[in-house]
């Protein structure tokens, strides 16, 4: 009982850690959007206030699957051992 | 112009409206919450449930939350058009004279002429959440970061979307399902499914990270003024103070702002982009030719 509860808090921990390597992703994303939010600006300076607002709902955007990690993240550390536990002793019966 | 004794009543009415809402949920909050040490992570609180045949129905605290924003937005929206009437200028009315203007600007330069009157629709949509949003300030829980409010507005939201596309035709809605090819149906419908998820996803994603990874920060701030400090720190946690309400104004006020306005601008383009404006017209065009040649004979 005990090993099984450990392999289910450690793999909950591990999956969460992984989940969130699509943090990569956005980063990235963003990083060149906001790059070439930048470049445009320099070259058209007096179109500033619809460039930034332009790349900040992009940005957003791009946040959505990172966001959507980190949700699963929340949920594998705060809520799914609970339920996986819930589980366990409902089949094992102790 | 005068202000009468019951003008000014009604003014100080509204004001108390408006602020009695927030105290309330204050208080319930303090009333209702259960004391708890370290970190507290929880869903939503659950006041009351009852029994209903298919589903329970639950009063939780995200629903009490965000009638009482509503109510204290409504007293917002009447306090500031009191007393409007042309040529009286005044603070307020300006104000929002200029919150309707920008949104009917954005409305228009969005969706065009014909979704014109959508105007009130996305002011309310993008109050709405960012007030809420903007409650976890004074220590409420917000009502955007429980996923079934986003979820009930992403769903009126695609009903929105399915009621604009049917009107180029059933026949046209459905063929659009199996372009370019019959094949891609299954991916259609899926796609046409994801639009409610992602959105609702999106904007509750957003707020319950900026809860969470503040709770993170200020309780091992906590931890961390515990061991540098020691017994002192017990009652004080000296390193609490400061960074985390730096935090708050970008997990807070700027995402939650933002996410209102995104919220809104997806609600815009997915319900402008969907309607088969061509369609329309051609069946508009069709549907008075057979009324006129009725009349005609």
């Amino acid at each position: 009982m005990e090993l099984a509860m450990g392999i289910i808090l450690g793999c909950c921990a591990l999956g969460a850690g992984i989940a969130m390597i699509a943090g990569i992703g956005p980063g990235i994303g963003e990083g060149q959007a906001v790059a070439k939010a930048c470049e445009a600006i320099g070259r058209q300076p007096e179109a500033k206030s619809e460039v930034t607002s332009t790349m900040i709902m992009g940005c957003a955007i791009a946040e959505t699957t990172g966001i959507y990690a980190l949700v699963i993240a929340i949920l594998l550390i705060f809520v799914a051992p609970g339920i996986f536990a819930g589980v366990l002793k409902s089949v094992i019966g102790g | 112009m005068k202000k009468t004794f019951k003008f000014k009543l009604i003014d100080w009415l509204l004001i108390l409206l408006m602020i009695l809402p927030l105290v309330c949920g204050m208080a319930l909050r303090v009333l209702t919450k259960p004391v708890s040490e370290g970190i507290s992570i929880t869903g939503v609180m659950i006041f009351k449930e009852f029994k209903l045949p298919f589903q329970n129905l639950l009063i939780s605290e995200a629903n009490v939350n965000s009638w009482l924003v509503l109510v204290s937005l409504t007293a917002l929206a009447l306090y500031m058009t009191h007393g409007m009437r042309e040529g009286v200028k005044c603070r307020r009315h300006l104000a929002a004279e200029w919150v309707v203007e920008t949104t009917d600007k954005l409305v228009r330069s969005n969706m065009g002429e014909y979704f014109k009157q959508f105007s009130p629709f996305i002011c309310a949509i993008i109050g709405y959440s960012a007030f809420s949003s903007l409650s976890s300030l004074i220590g409420l829980f917000p009502p955007t970061s429980d996923f079934s409010t986003v979820f009930g507005w992403a769903l009126l939201v695609f009903i929105l979307i399915t009621y604009y596309k049917l009107k180029g035709g059933v026949g046209n809605y459905v063929k659009g399902y199996f372009e370019p090819i019959p094949f891609f149906a299954p991916l259609n419908v899926i796609g046409e499914l994801a639009t409610p998820i992602s959105m609702s996803f999106r904007h509750y994603g957003n707020i319950l990270s900026g809860s969470v990874i503040s709770a993170l920060i200020a309780s091992a701030l906590g931890g961390l003024s515990r061991s540098v400090f020691g017994s002192i720190a017990e009652s004080v946690p000296f390193l609490q103070m400061g960074l985390p309400a730096v935090l708050s104004v970008y997990f807070d006020v700027f995402s939650g702002c933002l996410q209102a306005f995104i919220f809104a601008m997806l609600t815009m383009l997915n319900i402008s982009g969907g309607f088969p404006k061509e369609l329309y017209e051609k069946r508009k065009e069709k549907k008075e030719l057979r009324r006129s040649g009725k009349t005609a004979a």
